[in-house]
């Protein structure tokens, strides 16, 4: 089949949109990168556009030897590893009897998790309930609320579902599996591409979070690494814009401005990292899931 | 339990076979139920019990007494809602919002996935793909710093190219009328890639030999595009509006807040926000719950809504 000159002309435009929206997505990130190791000055002044310029560290060295970044860092370490666990756990033992044909009351269950998608309580219950059990400023508040999610239930359980031929899981009842040894043994071996999507869901969630330490968290020792990154990106931004410029803080400003690119660029590195050895299971686990789901 | 939905016709029999169909599995599949017990909890404790909890919107909450004890007051908290000085700003900005976001953020990621789908080169396809799912994975905290450095009046590189160009810097994040539009176009900027994932997944999922079929029929490109691609993909298209509408009264809160300052707050509060502030922050547990309750309730009648509305239509819904 012959290319007529309309399909000559879509190609071209396909490419030259596709093209200007890399470069208006990259453009920032790169910006960011590059401001972070140049000299803040230069940055501020609008003289650093995209590659860096008058290298400096000094956002880098700000950061390194500020004791609450590292807090954080770590407390969210910790709630990240914690928290994935149990929503991964959750997940497989809420998607893998929802998965089963032979499971009796199936769309009852479902139907009586999936409505929590569709109405909720609130904020205020939630955070009463929260309250009286306990679990203010401690590490729990951020964990246990929101310990499984729906959708993810409904990714996990359409993959087993479409993805497991049910022949095998037959054939290893039969040769003696109880239930629990068939998911063991045969189903999550085979459903290493779908795990390892939920684990960046959960985790990359956990990474992110804020809102849940704002609201429970009051010790400032227990902060996720987001609440510091508040303070320094938002908050004295806002102070700011609020109030007139002196000179004489200039460069308490101008360093204050370099550690915010820096700290952008550490704050993500774990994600960044990640990525893209998880990305080749996008299309693999996550849309088989969610198509069919 | 009484789990049967059979109609009235035969129910003694519908109802005796079910239960005896339950009865075995849940011989069989007793480690099963076992599994699944914990999450069941985990829904009724922290999904189900504030449902009943958001009662205290009809009452006056008092901690000591607890939500059983606390005093019965009515619709007070909702008049004083509905009656507030507040009340029509937050739903002008909620519901100014979400369509605005709706308008322009629904829309784009759907453009993408078919530009990208017409992408024949491997290698650029990727990089198309790889970059624009990256924003994506930036916290909230972090994207709306970026906001702020990007568009800071002294030092933000937008207003150095606008004053590069003689214009006068703009204060974006202090001028009220900027605001729905920043909200909504970083909004895109971080998300349009990561939505056009589903819409991708189901244009690999329409048959080729359409394509085929139509191009020897003679259709060029964007009518394959228009004829073939596009009402392959409008199920999930239609799912998806369906849920997007259904949240049109649910503005998420994160983003919002974290922009929101004393300047702009004129066009950036919303229920979400005004819940938080009122109720967390302020203490007011009753009536923001009220708050609350009023803006799930509404959710959940524009979601039932639609979904007949696209049943009817279209012949797709969630349920």
């Amino acid at each position: 089949m012959k290319e007529t000159a309309i399909d000559r002309t879509v190609g071209i435009a396909v490419y030259a949109i596709l093209g200007i929206v890399l470069l208006l997505v990259l453009y920032p990130l790169v910006f960011v990168a590059s401001a972070s190791i140049s000299d803040p000055l230069t940055v501020s002044k609008g003289e650093m556009w995209l590659l860096p310029k008058d290298l400096s560290l000094v956002g880098y060295e700000r950061i390194f030897t500020n004791k609450e970044i590292w807090t954080g860092y770590s407390n969210t370490i910790l709630y990240t590893v914690v928290g994935t666990a149990i929503n991964l756990v959750m997940t497989i033992m809420a998607a893998y009897p929802l998965s089963r044909i032979d499971f009796s009351g199936r769309h009852v269950i479902t139907g009586f998790i999936v409505f929590t998608m569709f109405f909720s309580g609130g904020l205020i219950p939630t955070y009463l309930l929260v309250k009286s059990l306990g679990m203010m400023n401690t590490m729990w508040a951020l964990i246990i609320p929101g310990a499984v999610s729906v959708w993810n239930i409904i990714i996990m359980r359409t993959y087993f579902q479409t993805s497991i031929p049910n022949e095998i899981q037959e054939s290893a009842a039969i040769d003696g599996c109880s239930n629990l040894q068939t998911l063991w043994r045969i189903v999550l071996p085979l459903s290493m591409p779908i795990i390892a999507v939920m684990v960046l869901f959960y985790s990359v969630g956990h990474w992110n979070a804020y809102f849940n330490g704002l609201i429970y968290l009051t010790d400032r020792s227990k902060y996720p690494l987001q609440l510091f990154l508040r303070e320094i990106l938002i908050k004295s931004e806002v102070d700011q814009m609020a109030g007139s410029m002196d000179l004489s803080v200039q460069k308490h400003l101008m360093e204050a401005e370099a550690i915010k690119y820096a700290i952008v660029i550490v704050a993500n590195l774990p994600v960044l990292l990640l990525y893209p050895f998880l990305q080749k299971y996008f299309m693999k686990g996550f849309l088989v899931g969610a198509l069919k789901g | 339990m009484n789990t049967t939905l059979a109609p009235a016709a035969k129910p003694v029999k519908a109802r005796h076979t079910r239960w005896r169909v339950f009865r075995r599995s849940l011989r069989k599949n007793w480690d099963l139920y076992l599994l699944i017990t914990p999450v069941i909890a985990y829904f009724l404790i922290f999904e189900y019990f504030p449902m009943y909890g958001v009662q205290i919107a009809f009452k006056n909450f008092i901690a000591a007494k607890g939500i059983w004890g606390s005093q019965w007051t009515g619709i007070d908290h909702f008049k004083r809602f509905f009656e507030s000085y507040y009340f029509w700003r937050l739903i002008k900005n909620t519901l100014g919002i979400s369509l605005y976001q709706l308008l322009i953020g629904f829309p784009i990621p759907l453009l993408l996935a078919l530009l990208i789908n017409e992408v024949g080169n491997k290698h650029f396809k990727r990089i198309v793909q790889t970059v624009t799912y990256a924003p994506h994975f930036l916290s909230t905290v972090v994207m709306v710093g970026l906001i702020f450095m990007f568009l800071s009046p002294q030092y933000g590189i937008v207003n150095h190219i606008i004053v590069f160009f003689g214009g006068k810097p703009i204060s974006f994040l202090t001028e009220p009328g900027w605001f729905k539009t920043i909200y909504v176009f970083s909004g895109v900027w971080q998300g349009m890639g990561w939505s056009s994932i589903i819409y991708l997944a189901a244009l690999a999922g329409i048959d080729p030999t359409l394509h085929e079929a139509a191009r020897v029929d003679g259709a060029n490109r964007l009518q394959r595009i228009w004829h073939v691609n596009l009402p392959g993909i409008m199920p999930t298209v239609v799912i998806l509006l369906i849920l997007n509408v259904g949240h049109i009264m649910g503005v998420g809160f994160e983003k919002i807040y974290l922009m929101q300052n004393n300047l702009n707050i004129e066009s950036s509060d919303v229920i979400s926000t005004y819940v938080y502030t009122r109720g967390i922050v302020g203490a007011q547990y009753s009536f923001s719950a009220a708050v609350g309750l009023f803006n799930s309730v509404i959710n959940f009648i524009l979601l039932v809504l639609v979904n007949r509305f696209a049943k009817r239509v279209n012949e797709t819904s969630l349920w």
